[in-house]
């Protein structure tokens, strides 16, 4: 920040990038209400930022709270800024920053997890090789026919990413996942 | 209450609730979505309803409103085009921090999603316009929602929100809540009060400060007249200099002795070089704005800065800061001035700063804002001077539209108060000026409202002539005609190689007639030595006036931050010759454009 700026010939100054991006969780604590996801998703659309991961779900019934898990792409001034940005919609009660929280807490980094339901096809000598698989990587069989396996895998996305790959040539017909819900290590709370 | 008299209709509530929250005046245009509410205004004498000619109008006249007032400005429109034609406002408010309530009629509950005859999805478009957005599907939440509407737009950083309301649910009965029971959004709590120990820390930087400047802006204003006040304190105790943003104009008062002159893109040479050359920066209330840094790694290079701000995601969005003080700027600057005095800072020797002030004594003798003077023809600078001179004494309150105009506006023109100056900062809205200057009339009958205007920004909004003239509002349009957008061709000069396109109007209306078209006074003046009649005229006629001041052409605003450079290569108006200007931008800089 504050640096490398070029001229741009316009009435702008455009600067050019020099610190470097990093991925980071972030627990975003907000009504549950009508648009409220809108008004997240708006924000980093508007503003430029990336989402690589999101995910939402009611998680405090009686309070109607949600909580949404975004992993976004950004330098730590952007991150800064994003947390900053989210703090100021209306229905957000808190916004955490999991990455920068694991790091406080001496932790690598979050718990991150990811639940993949995977349909693959195959009959014969397939068969036995998917179940075997399947087996290695925990995965649960939760439908089945002559033709097919569902599969649910949970995991780290790495791990469901590397689980895709191999099943791949097993006759994979579609994939669907959640995206990442994430929580940091120890007795305290968000 | 019984059960009973707390029944009403949507529309009923409606206006109880803006009564109940103080409203005296609403800015709006009818249309088939909010019938019902328009018949409830029929039928009462409490609140009075301005009826504007655009929608857009509206949004600014609440937009002048509230800020010459302090108050939230409410406006009301129709769903669909009504609603659509409400949003440059409700951005030009939510970037300049304006407390505005939007209503807006939506088609009834049942067709929502249907694309209905003047259907849009308001609270969509609406929602990265404004602070916080409702759509209000239950009667009996209508009245809380109101009240809530009322609190987040003037709380925290203020700020535009809307409230959509179907038409069924104006129609429909339901409680009504008054706003002591109304439920909060326990989400939204601002912080008020600053915390201490930072506040202490700023005190000793400065303390210890040689080269110190304050460096102040709207949220100054919007924090009321008591932030203002304690600024001037702050000021007068510390012998600090003080600049402020565009925004910030009349917060210190341009008479005062610190005074630097505003700061930024045509800020004077004075202010820029003492925020580039200060050891310790005050910012209160402004947010670094990139009219106001130039290029930001020349920035104040060498300062610490302190910066106070309602707002968290102010903080650090643009420029670092070392000491981030969050909170409103009233209660800050009363912290401040309280541990200033309590502690031995009182006591520091103000002679630490002479060789400061020598500095800067030094670069106001260079006189930046210098043009040179003429008997054939008006120059802009002249016209506003002039204007200043005949209109200080009274009761003045001064609007903008968006151009060079506005920057001889804030150059030349000595703000003494704060809510005195309403301006597109954020923005820059065209046609901001005159629908403003109506809003802030409505609100101040009896006083002078100026719309300082240029010839092409104030045929934006002109349809709010026939407003002024239905309400007897004697607005003044004081327009520095000089038949260009004259900043975009200030711009192209600089950067476009002195190709002009589009920015010569080459069919002007006949201002004069314009105006008596309208039903108002149309003044005309050409020359110099017949200027100060004319504004005299203007001032004194009872009726709205267009002033069409015909000024020198081919003016252009000086001083200024050329792009890409810093506050210390600013371009001086004795050295703005045509070469200057035409190499004020490298070749590189032009090749980026």
């Amino acid at each position: 920040m504050n640096a490398h700026l070029q001229p741009t010939g316009s009435a702008y100054f455009i600067a050019k990038e020099t610190e470097k991006a990093e991925n980071h969780t972030l627990s975003v604590l907000v009504d549950n209400e009508p648009g409220v996801l809108a008004r997240v998703i708006g924000l980093f659309s508007g503003r430029g930022y990336n989402i690589e991961s999101l995910t939402v779900s009611e998680t405090e019934h009686q309070t109607h709270l949600s909580r949404i898990t975004i992993v976004t792409r950004g330098t730590p001034h952007v991150l800064e800024q994003i947390k900053a940005q989210l703090e100021r919609i209306v229905p957000v009660h808190r916004v955490v920053d999991l990455t920068v929280r694991a790091a406080e807490l001496g932790h690598d980094r979050p718990i991150e997890r990811e639940v993949a339901l995977v349909k693959v096809s195959g009959d014969g000598e397939s068969r036995a090789e998917t179940l075997r698989l399947a087996d290695a990587f925990h995965a649960k069989v939760i439908d089945a026919t002559l033709e097919h396996f569902i599969l649910e895998i949970t995991g780290k996305s790495s791990k469901i990413d590397q689980f895709i790959a191999i099943m791949k040539p097993l006759g994979v017909i579609e994939v669907c996942r959640t995206g990442i819900a994430a929580m940091n290590r120890g007795p305290q709370g968000m | 209450m019984s059960g009973t008299e707390n029944q009403m209709t949507g529309a009923e509530i409606v206006l109880q609730a803006l009564k109940d929250n103080g409203v005296e005046h609403i800015f709006g245009y009818p249309g088939g979505a909010v019938l019902p509410i328009y018949d409830e205004i029929f039928q009462q004498d409490a609140i009075q309803h301005i009826l504007v000619r655009h929608e857009q109008g509206a949004g600014h006249m609440a937009e002048g409103y509230a800020r010459s007032t302090g108050k939230v400005g409410v406006m009301l429109v129709t769903s669909g085009p009504g609603a659509t034609n409400a949003v440059t406002p409700l951005q030009d408010a939510l970037m300049d921090s304006i407390p505005l309530v939007c209503l807006t009629g939506q088609v009834p509950t049942s067709l929502i999603g249907s694309d209905a005859f003047q259907e849009c999805d308001t609270v969509g478009i609406t929602r990265p316009c404004t602070k916080h957005n409702w759509l209000v599907k239950d009667v009996n939440e209508l009245a809380g929602i109101i009240h809530e509407a009322f609190r987040i737009a003037q709380s925290g950083r203020p700020g535009p929100v809307v409230v959509d309301i179907p038409k069924d649910v104006q129609f429909a009965t339901g409680t009504y809540t008054p706003p002591s029971a109304a439920k909060v959004q326990h989400s939204y709590q601002p912080k008020v009060q600053g915390d201490i120990r930072r506040i202490e820390q700023a005190i000793e930087l400065m303390k210890g400060a040689r080269r110190p400047v304050i460096y102040s802006g709207g949220g100054v204003v919007n924090s009321g007249p008591e932030a203002s006040h304690l600024l001037r304190e702050l000021t007068e105790l510390t012998g600090f200099p003080i600049t402020s943003t565009l925004m910030g104009l009349g917060a210190y008062p341009a008479s005062g002795k610190n005074w630097l002159g505003m700061l930024g893109m045509h800020g004077t040479y004075e202010a820029n070089m003492a925020m580039h050359d200060c050891d310790v920066m005050v910012c209160v209330g402004a947010r670094f704005d990139d009219r106001i840094t130039g290029r930001l790694n020349a920035f104040s290079p060498n300062s610490k800065k302190i910066h106070i701000d309602i707002d968290p995601s102010s903080i650090n969005k643009n420029v670092r800061v070392d000491v981030p003080i969050l909170g409103d700027v009233g209660s800050v600057l009363e912290d401040m001035v309280r541990l200033w005095r309590a502690s031995t800072a009182k006591d520091v020797d103000k002679g630490r700063l002479d060789d400061w002030w020598a500095s800067i004594a030094r670069w106001r003798a260079r006189n930046s804002l210098a043009y040179k003077a003429s008997d054939e023809v008006i120059m802009p600078q002249y016209a506003i001077q002039r204007l200043y001179e005949l209109t200080k004494h009274r009761d003045t309150y001064i609007t903008t539209e968006v151009g060079q105009h506005q920057m001889w506006a804030a150059q030349f023109y000595g703000f003494e108060h704060p809510n005195r100056w309403m301006t597109s900062g954020g923005l820059g809205t065209m046609g901001y000026g005159f629908p403003a200057a109506v809003g802030v009339q409505v609100a101040h009958p009896e006083s002078l409202v100026i719309d300082i205007a240029g010839d092409a920004s104030i045929q934006m909004c002109i349809q709010e002539m026939s407003c002024a003239v239905q309400y007897n509002l004697p607005v003044k349009i004081f327009i520095l005609n000089n038949q260009y957008m004259g900043m975009v061709r200030q711009w192209q000069q600089l950067l476009h190689g002195n190709r002009l396109s589009n920015s010569y109007t080459e069919a002007m209306p006949d201002f004069v007639k314009l105006a008596e078209a309208y039903g108002g006074v149309g003044i005309r003046c050409e020359k110099p030595g017949e200027l100060d009649a004319a504004i005299l005229e203007m001032i004194d006629s009872p009726a709205p006036v267009i002033f069409d001041c015909r000024v020198a052409n081919l003016a252009n605003c000086f001083p200024m931050i050329p792009s890409g450079k810093a506050h210390n290569e600013m371009l001086l108006p004795d050295e703005a010759t045509d070469e200057a200007v035409a190499n004020a931008i490298d070749a590189k800089g032009r090749q980026l454009v």
